[in-house]
């Protein structure tokens, strides 16, 4: 399986991770090696088998609707790269 | 004092003969003085050990000790500890100090166990090798006086180091897979990787969640045992725990092993397999023939197909979990971004390092719009068949033996530059986990001068079996007592 420059920086895109154009040759080799690693999967008869997303079927459990935690807003923002009055700053989004 | 295990430093601190301070000093002296040579730990956390030191010798004069009440031992940096800096192993997590503990951790912690530190691991847990960890390479003490650097195995491996080399008689790891197995065969210790669900994975940094589970790194089955009576519990805050009572470990160990069947998967004796480690692992398993066992050849026909499936599962899940280090609200953040997406995306590539990004590209890739149907939906209905291997295999056998890893410890640098050489390093310990049954890794023996592990497998909830059946392999063998040379 050979993966593109173009979906290297698509899926760079998605990833919210910036990819420079150097780094892009050696992904696309790492990337195609693992992707071809895994496509002996393709070999598997599937049809009749059920995806397997907890090995023992354990579904969501629901909790009673009470409050159990209190706020920490100031120990949790106290780590945050950068707050103001109570809010996580970010660079700019709207002019 | 390092010498002893976890249940003799009890025994110790019962009798009065030390004290907890007195011993935690000990330790922390001794892991100041030895650590250089093999970078196992990422943060000593000195003051507050002593200070738990001095809180567990007051319990103890009030008549409340446990038998973890004032013995040292390790996380691994991915439990979060409240108050002391937990990494991860990345550079993203560099100045991350939890609010809040992790339920392993706070479990220890009402045992009255002092922890001195956290210890080196791959990156987000990803490597079997210790070398993607931000904070240098883990050197093996296997191996070292002939003057080769040899990794400890991974993720693990600054726990495993770290109990090999007597710096702790025993530190947590996690295993998603074969990170606690692995690392332990290659660093001759004792690890348990328990049935998915039966430790909390709440406050343990997330790298695949369907997969990912504590267990115990320690020298001999009884301490494995013994932090398996703190570790193992249900925990509503993990919404895949399993409610399940949970039975003291340490009261089985002493069952004879007559009449035990043990199962050899035939993929599991593959030519992947050195015929050194094949030697070793079949001699292990004659001790357990001496003991009254009973083998037989089992197979499991889609083990081989257990890799693939990992490496669409794993990197998938962990495309989803580590979406969250956006640099917002803790962790790293790049230096002036010029916006929004600039600052996400610089971020994400100058705090994760290479195998981690590799790894959230493959599985952003395989959860993406057109391809979800034909990796991360096939992968999780081959791991029903996977499983479904081994349920029809435990209908025949009790337990299953085979190898722990194809080699023993190689030489840092030498697979680090392919990646998926290096994910060839786990085709024994991966099927496990996407079963989400329980497996261990025993010392079984030398070659060349370097531990092999021998991999006990068991059904859901087995660990007391496990650790019974290592406990008495080490009544009959020393492989387990044996010293870095």
């Amino acid at each position: 399986m050979t993966i593109s420059r173009k979906d290297i920086e698509k899926v760079a895109v998605l990833a919210r991770i910036k990819v420079d154009d150097e780094q892009v040759a050696a992904l696309e080799k790492d990337l195609g090696n693992i992707l071809d690693l895994v496509d002996q999967l393709g070999a598997a008869d599937t049809d009749s088998v059920e995806p397997m997303a907890h090995p023992l079927d354990a579904v969501q459990r629901l909790r009673p609707d009470v409050v159990t935690e209190t706020n920490q807003r100031e120990a949790f923002q106290a780590i945050a790269p950068a707050t103001e009055d109570g809010l996580y700053l970010v660079p700019r989004v709207i002019e | 004092m390092h010498n002893k295990s976890v249940a003799e430093l009890s025994r110790e601190l019962e009798s009065g003969k030390v004290s907890s301070v007195e011993l935690t000093q000990q330790f922390l002296d001794r892991l100041k003085a030895e650590d250089g040579k093999y970078n196992s730990f990422i943060t000593i956390s000195e003051e507050q050990a002593l200070a738990e030191a001095r809180a567990a010798d007051e319990l103890r004069a009030a008549g409340k000790a446990t038998a973890w009440t004032g013995v040292p031992f390790a996380h691994k940096d991915i439990f979060c500890t409240n108050g002391i800096r937990t990494t991860c192993g990345s550079k993203m997590l560099e100045n991350f100090v939890p609010p809040y503990d992790a339920t392993v951790t706070a479990n220890f912690k009402a045992a009255g166990a002092v922890c001195l530190g956290k210890t080196n691991m791959d990156e987000f847990a990803m490597g079997s090798s210790n070398e993607s960890s931000f904070y240098g390479a883990v050197t093996n003490p296997w191996g070292l006086s002939s003057g080769d650097k040899r990794v400890p195995g991974g993720s693990s491996g600054g726990s495993a180091a770290a109990v090999a080399a007597r710096l702790v008689p025993a530190a947590t790891g996690t295993d998603t897979g074969g990170s606690i197995r692995q690392p332990a065969a290659l660093c001759g210790i004792t690890g348990l990787k328990p049935t998915y669900g039966r430790v909390s994975r709440y406050g343990m940094i997330a790298f695949a969640s369907s997969l990912d589970q504590g267990g115990p790194m320690a020298r001999t089955a009884e301490d494995a045992a013994l932090m398996m009576n703190v570790m193992a519990g249900y925990d509503p805050k993990d919404s895949t725990c399993i409610d399940r009572e949970v039975p003291d470990y340490t009261a089985t160990l002493n069952e004879p092993l007559k009449g035990l069947k043990i199962g050899l998967p035939k993929e599991y004796f593959s030519d992947q397999l050195s015929p050194a480690m094949e030697e070793q692992v079949r001699n292990a398993i004659r001790e357990y023939e001496k003991l009254g066992a009973t083998v037989k050849e089992v197979s499991l026909p889609n083990a081989r197909l257990a890799i693939a499936a990992y490496y669409v599962i794993a990197p998938a899940e962990a495309s989803a979990n580590l979406s969250r280090f956006d640099g917002v609200r803790y962790g790293y953040r790049c230096e002036d971004p010029k916006d929004l997406m600039d600052m996400y995306t610089r971020t994400r590539a100058e705090g994760f390092g290479t195998e981690v990004k590799r790894r959230i590209l493959v599985g952003t890739y395989a959860l993406s719009a057109g391809y979800f149907d034909a990796y991360y939906l096939k992968a999780q209905k081959v791991r029903r068949l996977i499983q479904q291997d081994f349920i029809n295999a435990f209908k025949e056998v009790d337990v299953l033996m085979s190898p722990v890893s194809p080699t023993p410890a190689f030489k840092q640098g030498e697979k680090n530059t392919d990646p998926v050489s290096m994910y060839l390093e786990d085709v024994f310990t991966i099927a496990i986990n996407l079963a989400g049954i329980p497996a261990m890794s025993v010392p079984a023996g030398l070659v060349d001068g370097l531990p092999v592990g021998l991999q006990i497998i068991g059904d859901y909830f087995s660990e007391a079996r496990l650790l019974n059946a290592a406990h008495q392999f080490q009544q009959v063998t020393d492989w387990h007592q044996r010293e870095p040379q």
